[in-house]
């Protein structure tokens, strides 16, 4: 162990040091596929459900291609509340983040590293839906670039949704909180048009839909499909996915922030 | 700090205090600790022990007072200190769905090193840690000795100056123990690291630190090394079975000059000497002087399970 003596530790820098914690998080995923396959079944399922038992229904509503219609929500559905949260709090118990601390690694890519990877991973993820749509004879008005931004858009909605697991991860070190952020999911994806678009919903369920984020992303993803590049929805839809962000965001890093706080 | 301490000490705290709840779980300790030492910290649980490293690792904010790694601040140059620093906490942080050469590659990403450096170094890590195809495989299948190997490890993946250890043999087998002794024994020496680790095991201490702190209650009551702690404790100590004891013996034994205390339980009897090896004859002679018959004498230095008593009045259970 002579040669340990030229060894010369330094702050490997913030690139690096996200690179390093994103590629962590990557390569634990294959090797927890009980954290993901419920993420490709149940957009499936439901999209098998819905279209089989309301696609009849939904044509007195004004809508010719119900498939098309559901797969924004399948997307949905497999890309909301996936994150690392899971793996985060276990490395809060086993100590593994205090070692993390106790590097020169920057604070804010523990997080934004973790982050990282979830992006890559949600876009994985809506692939197969994607594809699910081409099979059953989904066209995109928009073609091939307007798949691209599809997936973009998807991946960007599940990016800013991560925010919230992350934040009750840091602040409770608790895996059961982690567990119940699930919750999360049912309003934002049930409060919406889920399965039939606004005019048809009434009462307060057309409230909740109108100040519900999913509700624009929605839109803004059908109009991919279906419409064509239609600028106002898709601003609308990525609004949406900012306000959700900056929410969920600013939630996560304060709790980053009071979690590596010295106590 | 002054200019020469930094130039010596590897590290130096004054009046560090924790406290937790109103309570204070350290207490105004002041440590100076050369570079190339290696400095026990002996206490059972809850006496500070993990708190003080916590601080000095960065992990912690001291409630007041402060410490210095190689001359850094913990409390205004945290970044300089995990730069100078290797940790193995008490239990064994690891990610256990990684590969053990996974994580040693990621500690070195994060502490800078490239290229060259890094292949160098896992190559001399995995001799190190000497797991063979183990650090190919997950952590979650190495061994409790094995995790501790591959932690400490770990903590050495930068070369730091200043490695810390919090009860690196808490919970290993012997064999395991003796690994880890060895190990620290060689890093301490080959490479001059100053190394700052806590135990409740007497013999690690005794074994393995040039110097010791003795803390209980978050104070620290004494401190030296294991021959000067001893020497506290002054006497050795004499333990004799006796056939039929009689008061006049013990009448006896303490009209002599050499002997300091006698404690008697039943029919053996205890007795604290200066000096037992030239003495003992006389002890002999008077306890056998009446008829009485010596079933059984042994005589022991203090260990330094004597000199924790003596200063904190507990006894450590550490030890198996």
């Amino acid at each position: 162990m002579s040669e340990q003596v030229s060894i010369q530790a330094r702050p490997a820098g913030f690139f690096r040091d996200l690179t390093t914690v994103a590629g962590r998080a990557l390569r634990a995923i294959p090797r927890e596929p009980e954290s993901i396959i419920p993420a490709l079944i149940i957009p499936l399922f439901f999209f098998a459900v819905n279209t089989g038992s309301l696609s009849k229904v939904s044509s007195f509503t004004g809508i010719t291609d119900y498939k098309a219609f559901q797969i924004p929500v399948a997307i949905v559905f497999a890309v909301t509340g996936i994150s690392r949260a899971s793996a985060l709090v276990t490395d809060i118990k086993s100590g593994y983040f205090d070692r993390l601390l106790m590097t020169p690694i920057s604070r804010v890519a523990l997080l934004l590293g973790l982050m990282i990877a979830d992006f890559a991973l949600v876009i994985a993820l809506s692939i197969p839906v994607l594809i699910l749509g081409l099979i059953v004879g989904v066209d995109f008005a928009t073609g091939f670039v307007g798949m691209l931004a599809f997936l973009l858009m998807s991946g960007l909605w599940g990016l800013a949704f991560t925010g919230f697991p992350y934040a009750i991860a840091l602040k409770t070190g608790n895996p059961a909180a982690v567990n119940s952020s699930f919750l999360l999911f049912f309003p934002f994806s049930f409060l919406t048009t889920s399965f039939l678009p606004k005019e048809a919903l009434s009462g307060w369920l057309a409230t909740a839909a109108k100040y519900n984020p999913v509700t624009y992303l929605l839109d803004g993803l059908r109009a991919i499909i279906t419409t064509g590049w239609e600028w106002s929805s898709i601003t609308k839809a990525l609004m949406a996915i900012v306000i959700i962000m900056s929410i969920s965001f600013t939630l996560a890093f304060v709790a980053l922030k009071g979690r590596v706080r010295r106590k | 700090m002054s200019l020469n301490s930094s130039e010596t000490l590897a590290i130096k705290s004054v009046n560090l205090t924790k406290i937790y709840g109103g309570k204070k779980a350290v207490n105004g300790v002041s440590l100076s600790i050369k570079k190339g030492e290696i400095y026990g910290f002996l206490g059972p649980n809850g006496a500070g022990k993990s708190t003080i490293i916590r601080m000095l690792v960065t992990l912690s904010e001291p409630s007041s007072g402060d410490a210095w790694i190689l001359g850094s601040s913990v409390t205004k140059q945290e970044g300089d200190v995990r730069l100078k620093i290797g940790v193995a906490l008490q239990d064994a942080a690891l990610d256990e769905s990684q590969k053990g050469i996974e994580l040693l590659r990621l500690q070195a990403n994060l502490y800078g090193l490239r290229g060259k450096d890094v292949t160098q170094r896992l190559e001399d890590l995995t001799k190190l840690v000497d797991i063979g195809d183990a650090i190919n495989k997950p952590i979650k299948t190495y061994s409790g000795g094995m995790k501790r190997r591959l932690d400490l490890a770990a903590a050495l993946v930068h070369n730091p100056k200043v490695l810390f250890l919090d009860e690196p043999t808490t919970g290993l087998d012997p064999v395991s123990r003796s690994r880890v002794w060895d190990e620290i024994r060689r890093l301490n020496k080959d490479l001059g690291m100053t190394i700052f680790l806590t135990t409740q095991y007497l013999e690690e201490a005794d074994q393995l630190c040039d110097r010791v702190g003795i803390i209980a209650g978050g104070l620290l009551k004494a401190e030296g090394t294991p021959k000067e702690l001893k020497a506290l404790v002054g006497n050795d100590i004499v333990t004799v079975s006796v056939s039929s004891l009689k008061e006049s013996i013990n009448a006896r034994l303490k009209a002599m000059k050499s002997v300091k205390k006698v404690e008697q339980e039943k029919s053996t009897l205890k007795v604290y000497m200066k000096e037992a090896s030239k003495n003992i004859g006389e002890l002999v002679e008077a306890i056998t002087s009446d008829g009485s018959t010596i079933l059984e004498l042994s005589i022991r230095i203090p260990s330094l399970d004597d000199v924790f008593l003596q200063v904190t009045g507990l006894r450590l259970k550490g030890d198996e």
